[in-house]
């Protein structure tokens, strides 16, 4: 049992650290950042590939470092301290991640060299306007266009990162009824390919999302990753895992920044001739605060154990018991920082709300703490029964 | 970082296993295992088990019979222990008073206590609360008082555990009375035969008798009964208290629990379904084993900095696991009160064994109501949140 990071792991930790405190010092820079053709800083992006941050889970024949779920979840904390919107979830984590699983040899040549020099992004397109959170509800189809392709047609929602990726990997059903979990495919997309119309959007929390049609889009069967007869939701359901770890870090990053924030706020702010910290209702606040972030932290690092548990039904009773943590102890702690703060928490000049629209944002994401509590207990929890 | 158990550590807890499961007398363990009461005879004969093994005292050093134990593998053992419903040697022998002659006492306050403590010979009971002097312990007001080559003490000591099974009271007294508060206060070391002692049982709303109070009319102590330094027994005390965290977040006793919550919420049925295959029941219950996985994680955690940490004073952090695993054994004595439902009504404080057929509901209620003393010993929440927030966030 060692949680000690290794001097490789402490230098990746010190460089992503330093970049992204510098980049958003200034909320004035985000906003900046946010104006930007792609809706986030380019040049922090090309900081991210020279620091080597986009190639951290890829093989080291690809040119990446080979690294796994620890060195992800300390580029995620940082982002979550920093509550920055570059795309190192959809990009590295659900688009390279589903590249990593199930892509093929000549797949991976191709993309992932770009995606690690910060020349090419990808978007995970899998949620539909009836799918709610289930990965396996989909609708969009893929029919065998008899060489080997297919014929792309349907809806995605929300595709993170979508409006401007240069890949999208698409879900969609080659067979089957709309939520069976077999017969369905995964499929690689170019973002401006014919037939594919994107309508990009902001998000609550500063990122870009698009909402995205398929219309008679051909793919080649070079583009294929999962075609017919292979398991293209267990590939998906594996990247979600590995991604909500990753949104586990974020959430840890984020919280600890704003708890820190919202200690600093009482012990500064001065009401009734004194610092309103000295009152114990909003220290014990503050500690309740404290309390529900080291138990969101804990479950990090079992969220990072857990990542890499090859038996998957193991493997997503953990992950839903860990979005279950981590949704539980956002919501209070975004909620509680924006009350000890008072009025300045509910202004955009002031970070700690953008702190709370991303912890509300990453509750929702892949499942809200409901669905995993759902899941949690249908998979009969974590504990067996007494024999 | 990695964050598995060894090979090493998986063996250990497999050995741990095979002698809780097999050296600990059974009936101990099944009347544990149901919350039924346990009699002076069964945690004795637990204690002895453990004694015999040389587990008695794990965390003491090896000299008085320690173990040399790593942080993890005290882990395993206690979550062993609980997991398997072996009692805990007895605490106020092992983990309160022992610790304290070890760090404060005389060579030959060892050699005449620690021998007996271990093997449970002789049984000690704590005498810090006071009526007046509960979360602000060192109000308390019963006096020592030097007289003729000993100490006389009178006062009075409340919400005394097991003192009626005890042989010797460590007591926190006031031998200087005008010192303020925390520094005139020492501790002594108090024969229960003494003569002016008597022990006043209190019944508690789950109808049991755990506690008790205990009156001090001009009790007799010599003057070598006094451990460490004459008014600096808040040293001894504080030392102590912070001891009393370490396992206090007893996760094997609430995974135990779960576990058998499990089993009974499958045979009890509500409507045409299980309770178990209630949807609502059944994520009430997983939302337990949630907070239950993160809280063992922080104790990991806990533990993993403890064995780097210098100081002997207890990490600030610990405080978390008294809150959260206090509020976490809660939960598992609520779901068990409701998995009884309607059994749970009778009372029944005259049933001897209710560990068979229609009986387990029976210490469904006695153990939630028992239960909510977890929150409020060994510092209330309350108190742990001011130790969080002066000592970790600087208030």
């Amino acid at each position: 049992m060692d949680f000690d990071l290794s001097d490789d792991q402490r230098q990746i930790k010190d460089s992503v650290d330093r970049m992204l405190a510098a980049a958003y010092a200034d909320l004035k820079t985000k906003a900046a950042a946010q104006k930007e053709p792609a809706g986030f800083s380019v040049g922090n992006w090309k900081q991210f590939a020279d620091l080597g941050l986009l190639g951290i889970p890829f093989a080291e024949d690809h040119g990446g470092l080979g690294a796994g779920p620890v060195e992800t979840m300390l580029v995620m904390d940082a982002i979550g301290r920093n509550a920055a919107i570059e795309p190192y979830l959809s990009t590295v984590v659900l688009g390279g991640g589903l590249l990593r699983h199930a892509g093929t040899a000549a797949q991976k040549a191709a993309l992932i060299p770009g995606v690690i020099e910060g020349t090419h992004r990808l978007a995970l397109a899998h949620q539909e306007r009836q799918s709610r959170f289930d990965l396996a509800d989909v609708s969009a189809t893929a029919r065998s266009d008899g060489a080997g392709g297919y014929i792309l047609n349907g809806e995605k929602l929300v595709v993170l990162g979508g409006d401007s990726a240069d890949t999208l990997i698409v879900v969609a059903r080659i067979d089957g009824q709309r939520r069976d979990r077999a017969g369905i495919g995964l499929f690689l997309v170019g973002g401006t390919a014919a037939g594919v119309t994107r309508k990009g959007y902001a998000t609550q929390d500063g990122g870009r999302a698009a909402d995205i049609t398929f219309a008679n889009v051909k793919i080649g069967a070079e583009d294929v990753i999962a075609g017919k007869g292979s398991d293209g939701l267990a590939s998906l359901e594996h990247v979600i895992d590995e991604a909500i770890a990753a949104l586990a870090a974020e959430a840890i990053g984020a919280m600890a920044a704003l708890h820190d924030l919202t200690v600093d706020y009482l012990k500064t702010r001065k009401q009734f001739g004194v610092a309103i910290g000295s009152f114990q209702v909003l220290q014990h606040k503050s500690v309740d605060m404290f309390t529900a972030l080291e138990q969101a932290r804990s479950m990090g690092y079992y969220a990072t154990m857990m990542a890499a548990e090859p038996n998957a039904a193991e493997r997503r009773r953990a992950m839903a018991a860990v979005k279950v943590q981590i949704g539980k102890s956002a919501k209070f702690v975004g909620e509680t920082a924006i009350q000890l703060h008072g009025g300045i928490g509910m202004t955009m000049e002031y970070k700690a709300g953008h702190y709370f629209k991303r912890l509300t944002m990453i509750e929702m994401a892949f499942g809200n703490t409901e669905h995993f509590l759902r899941a949690l207990a249908h998979a009969g929890g974590l504990i067996p029964a007494a024999a | 970082m990695d964050l598995r158990f060894t090979p090493e550590e998986n063996a250990f807890r497999a050995e741990v296993r095979t002698f809780m499961t097999t050296e600990v007398p059974l009936h101990v363990r099944k009347k544990t295992e149901v919350g039924e009461g346990l009699s002076k005879a069964d945690l004795v004969a637990s204690h002895k088990a453990l004694a015999k093994k040389g587990w008695a005292a794990p965390h003491w050093p090896k000299a008085y019979g320690g173990t040399g134990w790593t942080p993890i593998q005290h882990h395993i053992f206690t979550e062993e222990l609980q997991a398997n419903s072996v009692p805990q040697p007895l605490p106020f022998n092992v983990s309160m008073c022992g610790p304290v002659i070890i760090a404060f006492g005389t060579e030959e306050q060892k050699k005449r206590y620690l021998p007996k403590m271990y093997n449970l010979d002789e049984w000690w009971c704590q005498g810090f609360s006071e009526p007046g002097a509960g979360s602000d312990l060192a109000g308390l007001k019963t006096t020592a008082v030097k007289n003729d080559g000993q100490y006389v003490i009178n006062g009075q000591k409340t919400w005394t555990t097991l003192a009626q099974h005890a042989d010797w009271c460590f007591v926190l007294a006031r031998t200087d009375m005008e010192a303020k508060k925390q520094l005139g206060i020492s501790f002594i070391l108090v024969d229960m035969k003494s003569p002016g002692i008597t022990v006043r049982p209190i019944q508690t709303i789950d109808g049991g008798h755990e506690v008790n109070e205990v009156f001090f009319d001009d009790v007799k102590v010599p003057l070598e009964n006094l451990v460490g330094q004459e008014n600096r027994g808040w040293d001894c005390a504080k030392f102590l208290l912070g001891n009393e965290r370490v396992g206090i977040a007893r996760i094997g006793l609430s995974k135990q629990r779960i576990g058998r919550i499990k089993q009974l919420a499958a045979k009890v049925m509500s409507g045409d379904k299980s309770l178990m295959a209630d949807e609502r029941f059944a994520e009430k219950v997983a939302a337990v084993e949630v907070e239950l996985k993160a809280l063992e994680m922080t104790q990991l955690r806990v533990l993993a900095e403890d064995a780097k940490r210098k100081s002997n004073m207890p990490n600030p952090a610990s405080s978390i696991l008294k809150i959260k695993g206090s509020e976490i054994q809660q939960a598992t004595t609520e779901l068990l009160l409701e998995v009884a439902g309607p059994l749970s009504v009778p009372y029944l404080p005259d049933e001897a064994d209710f560990g068979d057929g229609d009986h387990w509901a029976a210490p469904a209620a006695p153990q939630y109501f028992n239960f909510r003393k977890v929150s409020i010993y060994g510092g209330s929440n309350e108190i742990q949140r001011n130790i969080i927030a002066k000592a970790v966030l600087g208030f």
